[in-house]
């Protein structure tokens, strides 16, 4: 399952990469989408929330099946990506891209550091 | 001569096939593959009447049912949540074809299409009815569907108190408060008009028309919801929604109600459906099955089970409800029956309920010792009070063929709640009228 | 079965238009009296309607149109229908007649006791015959449905420790191959859920249980035999466990069908049990109910149980209220009409016949799991009860939901698929009593066909069903955009 290196990973198969801003994307992993099928409905937090490292931000549903979802980092949600809330879809079909969930201002960059690499992620989904 | 060893018709293994079938499993005896329950309990005496044949038992079973004086063969002015109602020939044969009376929830929607447009034909007349945007598929009753809405209320808004009007059915308010109570949920009763809302309290809840036949403007009662950022919920009667504005246009936000006001047989008490209706926003947090529609893989148009996951099967203890059952054959039969009413027939059926009920009213009204407690409109159901307490003005009809009102004393001095239908003549309605005057 | 050719959506008659989209104006399918009453004043306009759409068509034309809906559908009365857990058994027809007699269909459920003596007298028959069969107490027969009669149970239980207060215990034990609706029934109960394994052999992990058995435990969830088709041997020392810890159990009795007359539940040491009239009582599934779902409890429950119940009072039966009661858990004194049904289905069968279901139900899915055992995988590897669970996982191209598709083609039911969740790519069958060795051997037969299937080509399962009036449909579109009712085109 791919899992490209420009990015960390948690063990909740959320995925974060951090912008030169201080700001950070978060998704779902290729193989989280894939265990989960169809995805259906996303519900996400509200821009302005303040999330800590690994607090459940929303929830993510397939036909069959329903995940929470846990930010890999904590801060302030300053963007959430409406094409997921209004075409679900596009998390299966490009979850490292166009399938994004949250942009977070981070507080604190040393929380990557509790996340693993692509190799790491890679050998756990193995 | 002797009588045979008893045969099941419904089972067909012959000892032949018993045999044979042993064989293939490898088993000496039937008793065998009972060998994992504990000696000491296999096996026990059990102590049931011995079997009968259909004829036998025919006989025993219309007899139990003779003995019950019911509505079809007098007049009736019970209701209080259950109605007699009119019901073409047409509606039983339909509902009760097999291959609706005996599939299953429709977990392979391939070869259960009827079933699952049925449910959505059901979902659009509940939503037509109530004026919302959407509706489930059916719940247990009228009075399950109000404690779900209640606790449905609490999820969307995270509060945990619901404030029920004093003029809400009591068997839906005692229901409400089994479902709430294990869960936290106080049930706070609040006056009828123009409630006092903390602004903790998760929902209103009102009848309409109201437990005592009233049908009310709820401009105000929505209002004192919105005021504290409640919820607000109606508990509806279908028919009267034929006639009267729909709680949807008064702004409800969840409305449920009794099905069996739809020309489902009162069968002493059910099965019944639950009506389940909301706005669109709250369709994730609603209990219950819901039926959508999709195209299969040549594109034609079908129906499934859709947002599946709130559910038991697949969210487990974080579901919306333990529920599984719609209560579909019940839920087709309501179904059938507003078709058969149609637009102009269920119009007319209930000014029908109107007309009669207020002569009926009228009438009892002019008789000396009895009185009409509440004023403003009502449907079809009215509060009289009489001149001695109702159970024995009951004991007087019932003596003379009469099934009387619903005792209300408790609410309303001597006050009996009195329904007439489409299904009372006026000489039913006059021999009411003449039995509660030597009744005074 | 029907069949629907694509381009058929224009043909008038063509099930898949909807009521509204069959209305026209003027139309109509009842004929209603004049009013017979002196004109009463109308009220007043403010408080009506006039937006109310409802469909307007004949009587024949609602006949034309259920009728051909109805032909859509699998039933028992039309296929083999072995959905396991669900116990798709026949249902006699002479319940339906003896349910919808005059004295019991127009009886008003408000009436005084006096006026319905004969509904409650069998009731209160009902009563006594569900506590033989379960070895209870007492019973209750206002729970609704399956699931309401486990809300019911564990309300019931809940109730009893806070009388001997211990309300602060909340933890519910409840195995990983129960039904989804325990659970949730718990948290509705207001219960924390602890998932307990099970061992091997596939009973309930007894030293998980230990392990949690302490002074928060408020009791066990169980369904015996379990959804793996099995009579759990340690559910004796279970209820020891749970009782000597202070907790209560709860028996989910969806598979009751499997030990009528076979063994009692409470001499096994549950403390409340509930049936579902549905299933083991041949009470019609209705397409996703009605079914009726009552409880039966030992005497340590009994006090508990939901208001009303019925009692016999010198030669008179009355309603009444258990001195405890959780309460009402619905609006009058219970399904009644499904009631009736299970009723007289226990009178015609007596002891013998009841037992001889059991029989035959459970030699027929331990010949299907003989017949069937080398087509599929069997874990854990032993004799079943009332049903057999398969993992379709032995071969590629093969995969649950393309065997279940492919049995509709050939005219079966297919079974419940991909539960128990504890079984990867679960089938899981179960035959009842009613249906005969020929319709099992031809049921195995569509099996093996589809196994050769399978094996020539991996991809054609997944196409399946072919014959049925739609094909495989896009749940996820209908879960993405939901569409839930028709809407007048204006509006769309």
């Amino acid at each position: 399952m791919e899992a490209p290196d420009d990015r960390k990973y948690s063990k909740e198969h959320e995925w974060v990469v951090l912008h030169d801003d201080g700001t950070a994307l978060v998704g779902i992993s290729d193989f989280a989408q894939n265990q989960l099928g169809d995805v259906v409905f996303v519900e996400l937090p509200k821009v302005g929330a303040a999330l800590a490292q690994f607090d459940q931000m929303g929830e993510i549903e397939s036909v069959k099946a329903v995940s929470d979802l846990y930010t890999p980092v904590g801060g302030e949600v300053v963007e959430v990506n409406a094409d997921v809330v209004n075409k679900p879809e596009t998390v299966n079909e490009d979850p490292y891209g166009k399938g994004w969930l949250i942009k977070v201002r981070m507080d604190n960059a040393a929380e990557l550091d509790n996340l693993m690499d692509a190799a790491q992620y890679a050998a756990l989904t193995a | 001569m002797t009588s045979p060893p008893f045969a099941s018709p419904y089972i067909p293994n012959t000892d032949a096939d018993r045999a044979a079938m042993l064989r293939a499993v490898g088993a000496a005896s039937v008793d065998d593959l009972f060998g994992d329950i504990p000696a000491e309990h296999r096996d026990p005496a059990l102590d049931l009447p011995p079997p009968l044949s259909e004829m036998e038992l025919r006989a025993e079973i219309e007899r139990m049912a003779a003995t019950n004086l019911h509505g079809g063969d007098r007049p009736s002015f019970l209701g209080a949540g259950v109605y007699r109602r009119f019901i073409p020939a047409v509606v039983p044969p339909i509902v009760t074809r097999g291959e609706f009376l005996t599939s299953y929830t429709p977990y392979q929607p391939e070869v259960s299409q009827g079933t699952l447009q049925g449910s959505f034909e059901f979902q659009t007349m509940t939503a037509q009815l109530f004026g919302m945007e959407a509706a489930n598929a059916g719940m247990y009753d009228g009075a399950t569907s109000l404690a779900e809405a209640a606790l449905m209320a609490c999820r969307v808004t995270r509060r945990y108190r619901v404030a029920v009007a004093h003029t809400v059915n009591p068997r839906y308010v005692e229901t409400a408060r089994t479902y709430a109570a294990p869960q936290g949920v106080e049930i706070v009763d609040v006056a009828a008009s123009a409630p006092a809302l903390d602004d903790d309290i998760a929902c209103l809840i009102v009848q309409y028309p109201n437990f005592f036949g009233c049908v009310e403007d709820l401009h105000a009662q929505r209002e004192a919801a919105r005021a504290v950022g409640a919820l607000f919920v109606v508990s509806a009667d279908p028919v009267a929604c034929g006639l009267f504005k729909s709680p949807g246009a008064y702004g409800a936000d969840i409305v449920t109600g009794e099905g069996q006001a739809l020309g489902v047989p009162p069968s002493f008490g059910g099965p019944f459906v639950g009506l389940f209706a909301c706005k669109q926003d709250y369709l994730r947090q609603t209990p219950g099955r819901i039926v959508g529609k999709t195209t299969d893989t040549r594109g034609r148009e079908g129906y499934v089970l859709t947002m599946q996951p709130r559910e038991q099967h697949i969210r487990r203890e974080r579901a919306t409800s333990n529920i599984c059952t719609s209560t579909a054959l019940i839920a087709l039969w309501a179904t059938v029956w507003t078709a058969c009413m149609g637009k102009q027939g269920l119009r007319r059926l209930a000014e029908l309920c109107h007309q009669k009920a207020h002569y009926a009213a009228s009438r009892v009204a002019e008789l000396p010792g009895y009185s009409l407690p509440i004023e403003g409109e009502f449907f079809q159901e009215f509060v009289v009070s009489c001149p001695r307490p109702p159970v024995e003005v009951n004991a007087r009809l019932e003596a003379n063929g009469v099934i009387g009102g619903l005792d209300v004393s408790d609410r309303y001095r001597n006050g009996m709640l009195l329904c007439v239908t489409e299904t009372a003549t006026r000489g039913d309605i006059d021999r009411l009228v003449e039995l509660l005057a030597e009744a005074a | 079965m029907l069949l629907q050719d694509a381009d058929a959506r224009a043909d008038a008659h063509d099930p898949r238009r909807l009521l509204m989209e069959r209305s026209v104006a003027g139309r109509t399918a009842v004929t209603l009296p004049a009013s017979d009453v002196p004109a009463q004043p109308l009220p007043d306009a403010a408080l009506l309607r006039d937006d109310l759409e409802l469909p307007e068509v004949t009587e024949g034309e609602v006949v034309r149109y259920f009728t051909r809906l109805s032909q859509l559908n699998f039933s028992v009365d039309t296929n083999f229908y072995p959905l396991g857990s669900c116990t798709m058994k026949y249902n006699p027809k002479l319940n339906e007649a003896m349910a919808a007699l005059p004295g019991f269909a127009n009886l008003h459920p408000g009436q005084p006791e006096s006026q319905a003596q004969g509904a409650l007298e069998l009731m209160h028959g009902l009563q006594a015959y569900l506590c033989e069969i379960t070895g209870m107490s007492a019973a209750g027969l206002t729970p609704l449905a399956g699931a309401h009669g486990e809300l019911t149970g564990i309300l019931m239980i809940k109730a009893c420790l806070e009388s001997r207060g211990e309300g602060a215990r909340r933890k519910i034990l409840i195995p990983d191959t129960a039904h989804g609706t325990n659970p949730a029934s718990a948290a509705m109960g207001g219960f924390d859920v602890v998932s307990v394994p099970s061992d091997a052999n596939g009973n309930i992990d007894l030293e998980a249980v230990r392990r949690e058995a302490d002074e928060t435990l408020a009791g066990v969830m169980f369904t015996q035999p379990t959804t793996l088709g099995l009579f759990d041997v340690n559910a004796a020392e279970m209820c020891r466990i749970a009782h000597e810890a202070g907790g209560l159990v709860y028996a989910d009795g969806a598979n009751m069908n499997a030990l009528l007359g076979r063994v009692k539940l409470g001499a096994l040491g549950f403390d409340v049990v509930h049936l579902n009239l549905h299933k083991t009582f041949t009470t019609p599934h209705g397409g996703g109910g009605p079914g009726a779902g009552p409880v039966c409890a030992n005497d340590t429950l009994a006090p508990f149980l939901p208001a009303p119940v019925v009692e016999r009072r010198g030669d008179a039966y009355a309603l009444a209220d258990p001195p405890q009661t959780i309460g009402r858990v619905g609006g009058w004194q219970g399904n009644f009409g499904v009631l009736a049904r299970a009723y007289t289905y226990i009178r015609l069968m007596g002891a013998e016949g009841l037992r001889a279901a059991a029989d035959n139900a459970v030699l027929n899915a331990n010949y299907l799991r003989a017949r069937l055992r080398d087509l599929f995988v069997l874990e854990p590897d032993r004799g079943v009860m009332h049903e057999v669970v398969f993992s379709a996982r032995k071969r590629r191209g093969a995969r649950a939901i393309d065997v279940s598709k492919r049995l509709l083609d050939y005219g079966f039911h297919a079974p419940t698929m991909y539960f128990p969740l504890v079984v990867a790519e679960a089938l899981m069958i179960e035959p009842t009593e009613t249906e005969s060795k020929e319709t099992l051997d031809a049921f195995v037969e569509a099996m093996e066909r589809i196994d050769a299937e399978a094996a020539q080509d991996e991809h054609f399962l997944h196409g399946a069903p072919y014959h049925t009036p739609v094909s495989r449909l896009d749940e996820a579109a209908a879960a993405r955009r939901p569409e839930l009712r028709w809407r007048p085109a204006a509006s769309t």
